[in-house]
């Protein structure tokens, strides 16, 4: 076998690369800082895959049209920073209820409002607690490397036609620009039979894809056939990295760019002597629950490290149902912790 | 005997929801009857508005999805452009198509995208109780234009077609009626080449049917009918506002 080469990009651009590889044939999208370099890459590679490039009018243009590409069995991405997510709520929401797969891709940046370019996850909660009307989840994916921005990227494509269900990849600002060597591994698993789609009745019964559902408590019988989709993902599909997990007094908890420099942290601070490791949750929802309960029986305390005021923080109490201290320290705006203001937290605590 | 009328192969046998006296159940038919004509009906993905028309899926007998409100052209757009030999029609309302969907329909329309926009105007939001509509006329009155409709406060009555037809995108744009038989016979007529345009690749077809809504008009079904026929093709006249095909 030919040993794959490395190459050298943005963590944008691998990402779209990575998604063209795994069979992504619809992009739609409207321009915004810092995640231009996806609709960039996409006009370039994706008519010479044979697939559809869009820019849209907006970004509930561009969702919709995700959806019309996705009810057809077409693999269908958007992406957008921190503003433009905002406006695709309506479209995921649509999404969830359709039961139609699709990649939404946000590329966080400074808010509320139009904020600033600075990197930043102060999304999370519109990421993982729904952002949307209505009771659903999406799988949120946070990739930590350019490495990941593409081995993620294919997971999640597996992931939500797996589960037929809309899943974001949550990266910042960093995450996006920034350059790295970045390996193409091989493709994705076999595409799933889609035997739902509308491609025209031959040879069937018409079918309809819809999200109005009127008739007395079929809404309700709906909703909970999506939770116990839910609760089996969050069953299976829950996913992190844990560094000295089994010996540390003191676990950091990082997603993207700041669990880069929490590793940081560890390893210098492990040096010196100190029982420290980190948690990194992939997936942010199904949120790791179960390694988290089980660091809790020897680990004394937690601190979250955020680029936000304290999102993450909330899942991390709820997952250990408060059974040891959890501290946070977090860097809002668009700015960056640095290893030391890390290293100044732990100490406080 | 010969079998001169039947229901079309295209439409469930079943009753529909709406008013009596409403042009819907009329424009649904004449879809069918014309996906029917053209044999196209194993090919065809059709796409339901919010508004009344939101559950036409029960009625018509092939693939159907719904879009959010005002996103019909979108969604249309991610279809087609996946399934490029399908047929693709939206079928959308006057405040789904006129007020909050226009972005969609003018740069879906702009793009020159090869599918039939089949727009349905009955100057009022019929599912929600009757509300002004951007195509709602002066001095109509309507849930929230109690007194009549004032330019001053609400703006002029929107022309679609008028608007539509400048754009290079468009191929083809009529303004139709289904007040009377005769006008429905030419709304068919209109349905169908916005139809045969896409089947030949042309672009973008629209065609605007006005149509009654007597509950919302609060007039009979026979003085709605009149009004359609009197009163509002003196704002929106009938006539074929583009055809480059």
């Amino acid at each position: 076998m030919v040993k794959m080469k490395k190459v050298l990009m943005c963590g944008n651009e691998a990402l779209a690369e990575a998604a063209i590889r795994a069979g992504c044939r619809f992009y739609a999208g409207y321009p915004i800082t810092p995640q231009n370099e996806i609709p960039a890459y996409m006009s370039k590679r994706m008519p010479e895959a044979g697939g559809v490039f869009i820019q849209s009018e907006s970004e509930l243009a561009a969702i919709n049209m995700v959806f019309g590409s996705s009810l057809t069995g077409t693999r269908a991405m958007t992406s957008s920073s921190s503003p433009g997510v905002s406006l695709k709520q309506e479209g995921i929401s649509y999404l969830a209820a359709c039961e139609l797969p699709a990649i939404i891709v946000n590329i966080m940046r400074g808010g509320p409002g139009l904020g600033n370019i600075g990197p930043s996850q102060s999304d999370y909660f519109q990421a993982v607690k729904g952002g949307g009307h209505g009771d659903y989840h999406m799988i949120v994916i946070a990739p930590a490397s350019c490495q990941e921005m593409a081995d993620l990227t294919m997971l999640s494509f597996d992931l939500a036609d797996k589960y037929r269900m809309p899943v974001m990849i949550l990266g910042d600002g960093i995450l996006g620009q920034m350059m790295e060597p970045v390996e193409f591994k091989a493709g994705t698993k076999p595409e799933i039979k889609k035997d739902w789609i509308l491609d025209g009745c031959k040879g069937r019964k018409p079918r309809v894809i819809k999200s109005l559902i009127l008739k007395e408590a079929e809404l309700e019988k709906f909703n909970l056939k999506l939770q116990k989709k839910y609760d089996q993902i969050k069953d299976k599909e829950q996913r992190c990295e844990v560094l000295h997990g089994d010996n540390s007094e003191i676990m950091l908890v990082a997603y993207g760019t700041p669990s880069r420099i929490c590793r940081s942290v560890v390893e210098n601070l492990r040096k010196k002597g100190k029982k420290i490791g980190m948690i990194r949750p992939i997936t942010l929802w199904p949120f790791p629950e179960k390694e988290f309960k089980e660091l809790a029986k020897n680990v004394k305390s937690f601190l979250v490290v955020e680029m936000n005021c304290g999102q993450m923080i909330e899942d991390v109490k709820l997952s250990i149902d408060c059974a040891r201290p959890v501290h946070f320290y977090g860097r809002t705006g668009g700015e960056i912790p640095s290893e030391d203001e890390i290293i100044k937290a732990v100490e406080n605590y | 005997m010969d079998k001169i009328f039947e229901k079309p192969e295209s439409i469930r046998n079943v009753g529909t929801h709406y008013c009596p006296g409403c042009g819907h159940g009329i424009v649904h038919r004449v879809i069918c009857e014309v996906v029917d004509d053209l044999g196209i009906r194993e090919e065809l993905i059709g796409i339901a508005p919010v508004g009344c028309a939101v559950i036409a899926y029960d009625y018509w007998d092939f693939d159907v999805t719904e879009a959010a409100h005002g996103r019909v052209p979108a969604v249309a757009t991610g279809i087609k452009r996946s399934l490029p030999d399908r047929i693709v029609f939206g079928y959308q309302g006057d405040g789904d198509l006129g007020a909050i969907g226009t972005a969609e329909i003018i740069h879906a329309a702009n793009r020159g995208e090869n599918i039939t926009i089949i727009f349905v105007n009955n100057t009022v939001y019929g599912m929600t109780g009757g509300q002004m509509a951007p195509t709602t006329l002066l001095k109509q009155k309507t849930a929230t234009t109690p007194s009549g409709r004032e330019q001053k406060i609400h703006g002029f009555p929107l022309k679609v077609c008028e608007l539509l037809s400048v754009l290079p995108g468009v191929v083809y744009a009529e303004r139709v009626t289904v007040h009377s038989p005769q006008n429905i016979l030419k709304a068919k007529k209109a349905i169908k080449k916005a139809f045969e345009n896409q089947i030949k690749g042309l672009g973008f077809s629209i065609v605007e049917v006005l149509s009654p809504c007597p509950t919302y008009l609060g007039l009979s079904p026979k003085d709605a009918v009149r009004f359609v026929g009197e009163e509002l093709t003196k704002e929106y006249p009938l006539k074929v506002f583009k055809d480059i095909t």
